[in-house]
């Protein structure tokens, strides 16, 4: 039996292909058509489970859409009613596209999905999940645990903009729910967009920005715009707020409340943008402690399972863990609407279908590891047809040359395997590091991501070696926990306390200022021989030369294009920025080695996110 | 018609009938935009359309 998970029209549309025992295959659009947070119908993804796993559409059985869209339109339209006359511009906005495509998803899916296949029971096998249902599903299911308490938070689905499931074998309840428009992910997108940044994407910039500020408009949120109870639960004093009825995301009374108008994107970042970002963080932080909290009270299980846009706030899920109110804690990689994909066909496949579920002992996710992979014949067939200078060496012979690249100082753009599945690169389509490297993190951020140089970069580290180097006492293969750095590992600058906003960065912070935050905080990744044995050999083979069991770790692209995907896409997003050194299954390649000229509108193509 | 059915399932399901003369004029109402527009453009805060 095969089921097909779609999330799509929203943003970050993704296919993903499940059997009766295993998650086979995902992948987001975005990274076949290069167009950031894609929304488009995941025609390639659906292409490309299909072709891996080798069978027709005709084959799959269902095909499962990861939301309601008769719900939706229904809190659109209970929405604007509430608000009428308000709301009419976007109201003019919103609807056509409602009548031209999304209210007659069914028959949208159909007239695409026969661009695949011309299926007659595509009617038949189409079904529906609920946004919330998908997420909670793509928490719980793949995780290692039998039983959990479920958190699912983002902005919104259909009415639902947090839940609190319960999950044991193949069953899931969803127990409670907060509805729209009451929403700490809109809060946040509320305080992305009056940084300046763009709603949907530029959240982990604000994310990143907090540390540089303090927390001084935390009771100022707390007085005025959202009313939290004991329990976790929360409203919004929508007043302060224009989502429900406007084209922006905060009104007038927003602005006067904090004396300022929404940052343009051209604008300089102040102290004052870093104080709401610290601000806004520490409330959501105590939301998510408060609902973790209670679902312990309410559910009395060890286990806690955590998707939805949210669960990417990777500050506040350290948190999480350190506070220990869960003895385990399982986040969904693809905790976006990528994600709800995989989780509506796991819904349908354990609570339609009502199959057991196989439960693995790390997880069901496979890594992440679920996307494209080229052979080393594509490969050499790949670089030839682009004209690339490299060498072909023995797997032993490519680390240990690799390892003494990043000892010097190189940037290495590390291509192998299967594309990962969620947002973060985790070691087949990155760029890496020496994170020992004073200099690293202004460089990989200017001149290899060209980005705003305040922000972060994640370690990856030897999952042995963890204890030694940070405070974080649990595994973080997906890179969603953040942690201090221990404090014998710290570098104590007098200045640097008295540093304000982005002087921060004047300072080094620890013995590898390439991925100490401003606060001694590091994104982190551990990394193990059974997770992904290759990346797990060059972070060794890096760690005995220099004995630092860390390297930095990001995504291998630009700022606003997709992860790499094909050879294609690695070989120009290395010829066009500084990455040094290339590396591609067992292929060597040297920047200094090519001929090719750089294009220079290869940034140009890529919309700022 | 496969969409009618579904509309009625739904309104059955939710037991919001007091939503179907508006859901008809609002739909009317914003054909009458599609009329108008030709092409539609997605609003700025997508993520709640």
């Amino acid at each position: 039996m095969y089921i097909l998970g779609i999330s799509a029209y929203y943003h970050d549309s993704a296919a993903a292909l499940i059997n009766e025992n295993e998650i086979l295959y995902a992948a987001q659009e975005e990274r076949f058509t290069r167009i950031k947070h894609d929304a488009s119908f995941p025609i390639n993804s659906i292409k490309f489970c299909l072709k891996e796993q080798k069978i027709s559409l005709r084959q799959v059985d269902y095909i499962v859409f990861y939301e309601k869209p008769f719900l939706k339109f229904e809190r659109l339209l209970e929405t604007y009613l509430s608000f009428a006359p308000k709301g009419f511009q976007s109201f003019k906005l919103a609807i056509p596209i409602w009548l031209k495509e999304k209210l007659f998803l069914k028959k949208t899916l159909i007239d695409n999905l026969k661009k695949i296949c011309n299926d007659d029971n595509l009617v038949k096998k189409i079904k529906f999940s609920e946004h919330h249902l998908s997420h909670s599903a793509s928490a719980f299911f793949p995780s290692p645990f039998e039983s959990s308490a479920i958190l699912t938070m983002d902005g919104v689905g259909e009415w639902t903009t947090t839940s609190m499931a319960f999950g044991n074998k193949n069953k899931l309840d969803i127990i409670k729910e907060i509805h729209f428009p009451d929403s700490i992910g809109l809060l946040y997108s509320a305080f992305t967009y009056f940084a300046g940044f763009k709603v949907n994407s530029g959240e982990y910039k604000l994310m990143g920005l907090a540390p540089y500020g303090s927390p001084k408009y935390k009771k100022l949120i707390l007085d005025n715009l959202i009313d939290i109870k004991d329990d976790g639960s929360f409203r919004l004093d929508q007043s302060y707020f224009n989502y429900c009825v406007g084209l922006t995301m905060t009104s007038k009374k927003f602005n006067k409340l904090f004396n300022a108008s929404p940052r343009k994107a051209s604008e300089p970042l102040t102290e004052f943008q870093m104080d709401l970002a610290a601000s806004i963080q520490s409330v959501i932080e105590e939301i998510v402690i408060k609902l973790a909290k209670n679902a312990k009270k309410e559910l009395s299980v060890n286990n806690l399972c955590l998707s939805g846009g949210v669960a990417l706030n990777c500050v506040a899920n350290g948190i999480l863990v350190k506070n220990k109110i869960f003895k385990n804690i399982w986040i969904q990689p693809a905790s976006g609407d990528s994600g709800g994909a995989l989780g509506a066909a796991l819904a349908y496949i354990h609570l339609g279908l009502k199959l057991r579920r196989k439960i693995q002992k790390t997880d069901s996710m496979k890594n992440a590891l679920l996307g494209p992979k080229y052979n080393q014949n594509e490969i050499l067939k790949q670089l030839r047809s682009l004209n690339a200078n490299f060498l072909t060496l023995k797997t032993d012979e490519l680390i240990d040359k690799t390892s003494n690249a990043l000892k010097k100082g190189k940037a290495v753009g590390w291509f192998q395997g299967r594309m990962e599945f969620g947002p973060r690169a985790l070691g087949n389509r990155s760029i890496l590091a020496d994170p020992r490297s004073p200099k690293m993190q202004r460089e990989l951020n200017l001149k290899i991501k060209f980005r705003e140089s305040f922000r972060p970069f994640a370690p990856a580290i030897l999952l042995e070696k963890v204890n030694d180097w940070f405070e974080l006492s649990s595994e973080s293969p997906y890179m969603l926990l953040v942690s201090k750095i221990l404090s014998n590992k710290r570098v104590f600058v007098n200045n640097s306390k008295k540093a304000i906003g982005l002087k921060k960065l004047n300072f080094q912070y620890s013995k590898v200022p390439a991925i100490t935050h401003v606060d001694y905080s590091a994104r982190i990744q551990t990394v193990s021989k059974d997770t992904n044995p290759f990346f797990y050999k060059l972070t060794k083979s890096f760690y005995r030369k220099t004995r630092c069991p860390i390297l930095v770790n990001t995504s291998f692209n630009v700022r606003g294009e997709p992860i790499v995907n094909s050879v294609e896409d690695a070989f120009n997003c290395f010829i066009n920025t500084n990455i040094d050194v290339l590396v591609i299954g067992n292929c060597y390649l040297e920047k200094n080695q090519q001929n090719i000229k750089p294009n220079i509108n290869y940034l140009n193509q890529f919309e700022l996110d | 018609m496969s969409f009618i059915l579904e509309i009625l399932r739904y309104f059955k399901t939710r037991k919001k009938y007091w939503l179907a003369p508006i859901f008809l004029v609002l739909l009317l109402l914003g054909w009458l935009f599609v009329a108008a527009q030709g092409s539609v453009v997605a609003p700025f805060i997508y993520t709640l359309f």
